[in-house]
């Protein structure tokens, strides 16, 4: 498991059923896991976009996605290293509500990590935090001194730091090989 | 044109035969009997061929697809039915043919709650199938029957699965007919890029010692006359895979026979002598390049493909052109200069002249009774002037009638490369003859082979198929006792075989044939085969020692090459 590095592969595909299958399926021929997920329409009408992560080398990640975009419902799909992307990942946090009213330092450490608080009542109190999963995990070892009852982070969403819009290129260019048909 | 409302099943039917259908290769059943209802009305447009097993169907269409270039076409029930065809989606899939199969399904409210004969198709098929579609409506019939026959037939091809819930079957639809022509996601035949044409054209016409590789693609892209082309004005020798064999005549003198594990001395030996690998519409399998860190290393490397999944994959290449062989080849070899090899293609007479001595003539000429599988084959090819098709199964009769067969023209093999499929080859075979009944087609296979899928020989039977038939019969799995005996110290586990008379099973179902046990009684045999109006089979003894040489072992260098069980190149 040396020099895996983590990978984020951005997958375009036409709105069919069964295609988080056919995807997760390429990873798992590789013996590739799957550390977040996300799906979700694009901005382009009618396209899906699957934001994965995955550590990987490069090697592999290169032909993980030629196989991904194989598949014939696929349009494109994508790898970048963090630095070509600006992600981030949403976590929420459940923390019983006696024991941080019991603490002084609450809105500090609100304040310190950018956190919201979404919902208070009597028995719990529900915490947000965005960002990096460094950061969310900063936070959530941080609560854990008020015994958190239930934690979960979101999959990365990721929006590419290129100028160019591959996506959207390659939706004019299928026009274009349609309309000479 | 106006649309009419009919039923599903009618749509189905009448799709397949807007799309030219002229054979299915099926089993009917629960699930998928609206259907096979309405085929009765269609049975002399559209014939139905009743195999014996849903898996001998896929393998049936396969041998259809490879012979005849078209989109071989199955269908069967749900469950049981839809899982006995996954073996001839797997090797569809590797092999590159084009199949549409379609499954029947419980009807769409039952879907998910087990129900009687219930699998999921898609998800079991979707790893090895080009696409793999669910209808549950009769409205959608039509365009997925089209969007099916684009995607199989275009691009490289492959195995498209249409599971069809049987309420989609019975409900009505406004039908009408069009063929698809696009797909927004999936581009089959993408446009060449000339600057690859240009580097790949430099790299030729600078070499000085090329060697060709030939894979099915050239024959799937109909690119033989390029290829010659190509080999005869830069003088290139090549080299076929296994599924490539064919696209060039055997005794073609630029020709240098077989790639890969069992493949000539000359072509592996050359791979790691050339400066210049092309390789057209082939994928460097395993069994073609033996260890990859020993492969080709001092040559540089142009690699054809319709699939841009394939570069790098395996071998990196230093020039890669995405696009049809055929389109790719027309385009080189406009850059192409005329140029002459001859000291480099002197030198394989060498590797050519070891491999007859130590390898071809022992085995085409042995001095003992036994009877050796290559002689068989090569006689059997000879007595059909080498111009029959060549159908076999897995393993050593394989290899054999893959090495001494020869071809005269393309499309003139069938056999199952990628996924190595014991018993693909009796119900190919069907398939194979079906696909072209003015074309002799024999059937190489092993007495281990031939009961895997013997039960197509009631297929044969009720349409009176005309496939000739030689069981290779050692009474082993040969292949696997002959690793047994180079690399397990003889242990020879699970291999021997008690074998039924097979001649009497043929008999069983009016199938004429004999058994030859000694050369003498060989050739007439083989004219009384080749004469026999109709199916016929031979059971050829043969010596149970014999062994497939050359032969590099599995994950070594491909110039690590054993001329028999002794002696090393």
């Amino acid at each position: 498991m040396t020099d895996k590095t983590l990978y984020t592969v951005t997958v375009y595909s036409e709105n069919q059923v069964g295609l988080l299958n056919q995807i997760s399926i390429i990873f798992t021929r590789r013996q590739l896991n799957i550390e977040s997920l996300s799906v979700s329409a694009s901005a382009i009408e009618g396209v899906h976009k699957f934001t994965i992560t995955t550590y990987s080398d490069r090697e592999t990640i290169e032909k993980l996605v030629k196989q991904i975009e194989k598949r014939i419902d696929i349009l494109r799909a994508f790898f970048y290293t963090d630095d070509e992307i600006v992600f981030q990942e949403v976590a929420l946090y459940k923390v019983p509500t006696d024991k941080l009213l019991d603490d002084k330092h609450i809105e500090d450490l609100v304040r310190k990590h950018n956190a919201r608080i979404l919902e208070v009542n009597r028995t719990y109190t529900v915490i947000e935090k965005s960002g990096h999963t460094d950061e969310t995990q900063a936070l959530f070892e941080e609560l854990s001194r008020y015994d958190v009852m239930q934690f979960v982070r979101s999959g990365r969403v990721a929006i590419t730091k290129s100028t160019v819009e591959h996506v959207s290129i390659f939706l004019k260019e299928q026009q274009y090989r349609q309309a000479k048909l | 044109m106006a649309t009419e409302r009919i039923k599903g099943a009618e749509a189905l039917i009448r799709s397949l035969i807007a799309e030219k259908t002229e054979y299915i290769f099926g089993y009917p059943g629960g699930a998928i009997m609206p259907v096979f209802d309405v085929l009765y009305d269609y049975r002399e447009q559209l014939r139905h061929i009743l195999v014996r097993h849903e898996q001998g169907a896929t393998h049936a269409a396969q041998g259809y697809a490879r012979v005849s270039g078209k989109t071989g076409v199955v269908m069967v029930t749900s469950g049981p039915a839809a899982t006995n065809i996954i073996t001839g989606l797997s090797d569809a899939m590797m092999d590159s043919t084009p199949l549409i199969v379609i499954t029947g399904q419980v009807a769409s409210p039952l879907l998910g709650s087990d129900a009687f004969q219930e699998t999921d198709v898609v998800g079991i098929t979707q790893p090895v199938t080009k696409w793999s579609y669910q209808i549950r409506h009769s409205d959608e019939i039509a365009w997925a029957v089209a969007r099916a026959f684009y995607i199989a037939g275009n691009g490289r091809p492959g195995p498209v699965v249409l599971d069809i819930a049987k309420d989609a079957q019975t409900g009505l639809t406004d039908f009408e007919y069009k063929p698809c022509q696009f797909i927004r996601s999936y581009n089959p035949y993408p446009e060449i890029n000339p600057s690859e044409i240009e580097a790949a054209a430099s790299l030729i016409n600078a070499a000085r010692k090329p060697l060709i590789l030939a894979g099915q693609g050239v024959v799937i892209a109909n690119a033989e006359k390029e290829l010659a082309q190509l080999a005869e004005t830069a003088d290139i020798p090549v080299g076929c895979t296994l599924l490539g064999l064919s696209a060039m005549p055997s005794d073609h003198p630029l020709y240098k026979g077989m790639l890969g594990m069992h493949g000539s001395i000359a072509t592996n030996v050359k791979t790691n002598e050339c400066d210049l690998l092309i390789a057209i519409g082939m994928r460097f399998d395993d069994r073609v390049t033996g260890d990859l860190n020993q492969y080709a290393r001092q040559a540089k490397i142009i690699h054809i493909d319709i699939d841009q999944s394939e570069f790098n994959k395996n071998v990196k290449c230093d020039v890669s052109v995405l696009g049809d062989a055929r389109a790719v080849l027309q385009a080189l070899n406009r850059e192409i200069a005329p140029a002459s090899h001859q000291e480099w293609l002197d030198s394989f007479a060498e590797c050519e002249q070891v491999e007859i001595e130590k390898v071809i003539n022992p085995e085409l000429h042995p001095q003992k009774e036994l009877m050796n599988m290559g002689e068989v084959v090569r006689k059997i090819s000879e007595a059909t002037d080498n111009d029959s098709i060549l159908v076999t199964d897995v393993g050593q009769n394989q290899m054999f009638s893959a090495r001494y067969y020869r071809f005269k023209r393309s499309r003139s093999i069938v056999t199952s490369g990628g996924l190595g499929t014991m018993g693909f080859g009796l119900p190919a075979a069907i398939g194979a003859k079906i696909g072209r009944p003015d074309r002799t087609v024999c059937f190489f296979t092993g007495d281990g082979g031939i009961q895997m899928t013997l039960q197509e020989l009631g297929t044969i039977m009720q349409y009176g198929v005309d496939v000739k038939i030689i069981i290779l019969n050692n009474n082993f799995l040969g292949m696997v006792k002959q690793w047994q005996a180079l690399f397990f110290n003889k242990r020879y586990s699970e291999t021997p075989m008690l074998n039924p008379d097979f001649t009497g099973i043929a008999a069983a179902y009016g199938i004429a044939g004999e058994r030859v046990a000694t050369r003498e009684e060989l050739d007439a045999a083989i004219g009384r085969m080749l004469g026999h109006r109709g199916a016929y089979l031979l059971d050829v003894q043969i010596d149970p020692d014999c062994m497939v040489f050359p032969m590099t072992p599995a994950g070594a260098c491909v110039t690590n090459i054993m001329l028999n069980a002794t002696e090393k190149y």
